[in-house]
């Protein structure tokens, strides 16, 4: 009975964490879906986020060191999805654009770039070491059964939920969420309706760039520390939870967060921690050997 | 192998050197020079050689000499042993940009963990050398074929998988690799990775000398290994291998229908690619006398990654002056120390946007040019 | 023009039973039919009867689900398509696909890949007759330029060359593996009638040099003036074959062309 509680609290912790990942993997694939760009620079869009929330925070306890918990939390987390958003839009717009009809990998360096450019200014303003990330919320602890579990982890899958309901509400029902997918589906024909792409990416960034930013804000609150290299370790789980979830494919790059956390979080409880990141590119390679599309993810047939 | 001694008036002379270390530099490789017993002339000599007998035109061929000629002077006249050392190691990424060129540049298959290649090649010399006495100069060899298998076998999910996914794998490959590095303590030394490797010897029959710590030796070492690999490569360029691969970049299944064989063709991009990154690794292995995984990260592929397209996707030039470019900008902003990372991230993202096929343009067209804008 | 080739008679190519499925459409159903040595048979039909979908099971860009293709005595099913291509069947694309950023002439070079020697290992340790085979080869590709026109263009990057040319270059390339069996997929689309005119006097040289040619075309003054036999298919199936008279007066041919009113 007692391995079961551990089974069954690993798999609540890794609920937590995979829905973090799910935000941050719902970047990647929004981009690469109409793009067919691995955007390399979003684990430090998230990382900024993170950074930002710090920021908002410390800001706010200059105002007042008194501020209710809840209504804080949540403007913390709108704002650094309003600034992560901007930066990912302003980044297409500058770094991206001016290269869609340039050779293929010419973006993917960039991108690098700007993953090296993002990770040092962070650096340089907030410096290199851990970075202490409040709380804010009291901890407040629940049971259910033999799962213990805190309010925080359950704000965390809530906003991701609520986020991410949206998110599917937007595009099946929405004029531009259907244009996306129009995009991404073809681009020629989407053009020849009038769709204009550089809007549509646009959003696509906007979207991807202020989840990203919700999922650093949450992350610096459940872990309470967060550093400039967060960035690359995190995007890089999330990018295999994208491609787990079939690269490209909306709730494919959700189910693929949750089990990617999920995964990680027993192989953290049942395997040492070191070869917990392991585990994440084992299964990255074992999708990409036996079920490259991933697994809700349809197209890798090429057209004659 | 026997000792064939010719008549000194002959014009070809060859002549095999046999080491007591039983050196392994097979006969067609080396030509006795008359008068210079150093490996740099002879090395120098066979390449003029081979250069005027190909189809190279004479000009180019002066262009190359010139060049050869101030590489192999320049320790002389900039004697300062730190540059010397970043030139070592910029020799060393010429090498894993032409290597990761092939596969990338050539046959335009994305590779995004060939710091995995370098580190196959790197622990495997460490590993033969400390276990099985292996010297350096075999030591090269077997790195070299053992991490062109290592790449093949990571080549074999390339017939199944499209581009970007294949990109994917080699990016999940790199990881494991370090990640298992870091891990098999008992065989790689973990975190703390393999000590005391032998540093390269040379033997021409009574005379010895043993490299060191100094640069210089591993300057000329190096080079030399540079050079041999770029006129080997400019082999395969103009050969139906090479011209398959550009195929294969272009419209893989086109030249399918033209007859191309495209799991040997990616085969063999990644088996020379990997056979490069393997001598690679152990030249740095027997220099640095140490390896570890952190030499060997992401970090480093992305890097090499960006040396090849940054010179120009394909262009064997290219990869050996992104190379140059990306080991000095580094020492170039050493002034700026904490902000050198930060420059070269705005330096990439420059050089991207304005030029983004590359400094020398992709593949060297001899006789065309003014197509070279945006693909 | 509908001269008869000089070589001996015999099936180079018969199709059994050819079905092609992609997912609920039927793209080919059913399609027997064979070809002579040495003819120039025409493929046609209406806009999306399956023609293409065929070469691509000929060539092995495709596999049938049902069916045989033999190729003289050789299944073709389950082979790959630089397999075949080294059987001896080349072919072209409807949509121009040539290496765009390489040479008119490197072009020509990778479409004789199947003919001509060296590997890898060749290809490194420069063997004597390496230099040997590769002038045989560029001789061979550069008659074949010249036979086509493109000789003065032979440096020139495929991508800038004009359309009209591009679509010889590609027939060329395809030439260039010395195929037995020609597979042109709509050479004459885009073609103005100066255009065509020259392209009939070129299927009808290549005939005369002993290859056979199957060819997909929409054009009938194209298809009428050279054809030695004609297969009709719509909706996948193949509704009549005959001599070109035979076909122009096949009541199930006018029907399905001028029903459709369409290509």
């Amino acid at each position: 009975m007692h391995s079961s509680n551990v089974f069954l609290q690993q798999i609540a912790n890794g609920i937590t964490i995979g829905m973090i990942y799910a935000l941050i993997a719902l970047g990647y694939t929004l981009v690469y879906g109409i793009l067919q760009l691995i955007n390399f620079a979003h684990g430090e869009i998230f990382m900024v986020g993170a950074y930002l929330g710090l920021f908002v925070y410390t800001l706010s306890q200059t105002v007042s060191g008194n501020l209710a918990a809840t209504p804080l939390t949540i403007s913390i987390i709108v704002l650094a999805m309003i600034g992560t958003a901007a930066l990912g839009v302003t980044i297409e717009r500058f770094a991206y654009r001016p290269l869609r009809n340039s050779p293929r990998l010419a973006p993917l360096i960039t991108a690098i770039g700007i993953s090296f450019l993002l990770q040092n200014a962070v650096m340089l303003i907030f410096g290199p070491s851990d970075k202490n990330f409040p709380q804010i919320i009291k901890s407040q602890n629940y049971s259910w059964g033999n799962v213990a579990f805190t309010n925080l982890q359950i704000l965390i899958a809530l906003t991701s939920i609520l986020l991410m309901v949206v998110l599917n509400a937007f595009i099946k029902n929405s004029k531009l969420g259907k244009a996306m997918r129009a995009l991404a589906d073809d681009p020629k024909a989407a053009s020849l309706v009038g769709i204009n792409p550089d809007q549509i990416i646009s959003i696509a960034f906007l979207i991807g760039s202020g989840l990203a930013g919700a999922g650093g804000v949450m992350f610096g609150m459940y872990y309470n520390t967060i550093n400039f290299h967060d960035g690359y370790l995190v995007g890089l789980k999330a990018f295999t939870a994208a491609v787990l979830g079939g690269i490209g494919n909306v709730p494919g790059a959700m189910l693929g967060g949750l089990l990617i956390g999920i995964l990680e979080s027993l192989g953290a409880g049942y395997l040492s921690s070191e070869w917990k990141n392991v585990f994440a590119f084992f299964i990255l390679f074992l999708i990409l050997l036996l079920r490259p599309s991933g697994l809700l993810g349809s197209r890798v047939v090429k057209k004659v | 192998m026997k000792k064939r001694t010719g008549d000194p008036t002959e014009k070809k002379k060859f002549h095999k050197v046999r080491a007591p270390n039983k050196s392994v530099i097979p006969e067609y490789f080396y030509r006795e020079s008359i008068d210079s017993r150093s490996k740099r002339a002879g090395m120098t000599r066979v390449l003029l050689g081979a250069l005027k007998s190909s189809s190279a035109s004479l000009p180019e061929s002066f262009k190359i000499s010139l060049l050869l000629v101030a590489i192999f002077t320049l320790p002389f006249f900039d004697k300062n042993p730190y540059h010397i050392d970043i030139m070592v190691t910029a020799g060393i990424f010429m090498l894993l940009a032409s290597g990761l060129n092939v596969i990338v540049g050539f046959a335009g298959i994305l590779n995004l963990g060939y710091a995995a290649f370098y580190a196959m090649g790197a622990y495997t010399y460490a590993l033969v050398n400390l276990h099985l006495g292996v010297p350096f100069w075999a030591g090269l060899w077997v790195s070299g074929f053992v991490t062109a298998l290592f790449g093949i076998l990571l080549a074999l999910p390339a017939f199944r998988l499209s581009g970007d996914y294949l990109a994917i794998v080699t990016l999940g490959f790199g990881e494991i690799v370090r990640i298992t590095l870091n891990n098999l303590d008992r065989i790689t030394g973990g975190p703390n990775g393999l000590l005391g490797i032998q540093h390269p010897a040379l033997h021409f029959s009574s005379y010895q000398y043993q490299f060191g710590v100094r640069s210089e030796p591993y300057y000329f070492l190096v080079f030399s290994l540079v050079v041999i690999v770029v006129f080997f490569l400019k082999r395969l360029e103009s050969s139906r291998l090479g011209r398959a691969w550009v195929a294969i970049r272009e419209d893989e299944l086109a030249a399918s229908c033209m007859g191309v064989d495209l799991g040997w063709a990616k085969l063999s991009a990644f088996g020379i690619g990997g056979f490069i990154a393997g001598i690679a690794g152990c030249v740095f292995a027997a220099k640095q006398g140490t390896v570890s995984p952190d030499s060997f990260d992401f970090v480093v592929s992305v890097m090499i990654l960006a040396m090849v397209v940054l010179g120009g996707l394909g262009n064997i030039w290219g990869a050996l002056l992104g190379a140059l470019m990306l080991s000095l900008l580094p020492e170039f902003l050493r002034g700026f120390d904490i902000y050198r990372m930060l420059f070269f991230g705005i330096a990439m993202i420059l050089i991207m946007l304005l030029r983004p096929q590359g400094i020398l343009g992709e593949r060297r067209h001899k006789e065309e040019f003014h197509s070279q804008s945006s693909r | 023009m509908k001269k008869e080739s000089k070589l001996a008679d015999f099936t180079i190519l018969s199709l059994k039973n050819v079905t092609k499925r992609f997912g609920g459409v039927t793209a080919v159903d059913d399609v027997s039919f064979s070809i002579h040595s040495g003819k120039v048979v025409s493929l046609i039909g209406p806009n999306g009867a399956g023609k293409t979908t065929l070469f691509n099971c000929i060539t092995g860009m495709a596999y049938s689900e049902t069916g045989s293709i033999y190729f003289m005595d050789t299944l073709l099913n389950r082979l790959s398509p630089y397999q075949i291509t080294g059987k001896g069947i080349a072919r072209t694309f409807q949509t121009i696909r040539l290496f765009k950023h390489m040479t008119v002439l490197e072009n020509v070079l990778v479409g004789a890949h199947s003919i001509t020697r060296g590997n890898l290992l060749n290809a490194l340790l420069a063997p004597r007759w390496l230099k040997t085979e590769e002038k045989r080869v560029r001789t061979h590709a550069n008659q074949l330029l010249e036979f086509f026109g493109l000789s003065g263009k032979s440096h020139m990057l495929a991508h800038n060359l004009s359309y009209g040319h591009q679509k010889k270059l590609e027939i060329a390339r395809a030439l260039a593996a010395n195929p037995k069996l020609l597979l042109l997929d709509e050479p004459a689309a885009g073609m103005n009638a100066k255009e065509k005119e020259e392209l009939l006097k070129l299927i009808c040289s290549i005939r005369d040099r002993g290859v056979t040619i199957l060819l997909i075309e929409h054009d009938m003054k194209v298809v009428m003036p050279i054809s030695n036999h004609v297969v009709v298919l719509d909706y996948g199936k193949k509704i009549a074959e005959g001599t070109p008279k035979e076909i122009q007066n096949h009541p199930q041919v006018i029907e399905a062309y001028l029903g459709k009113r369409n290509a």
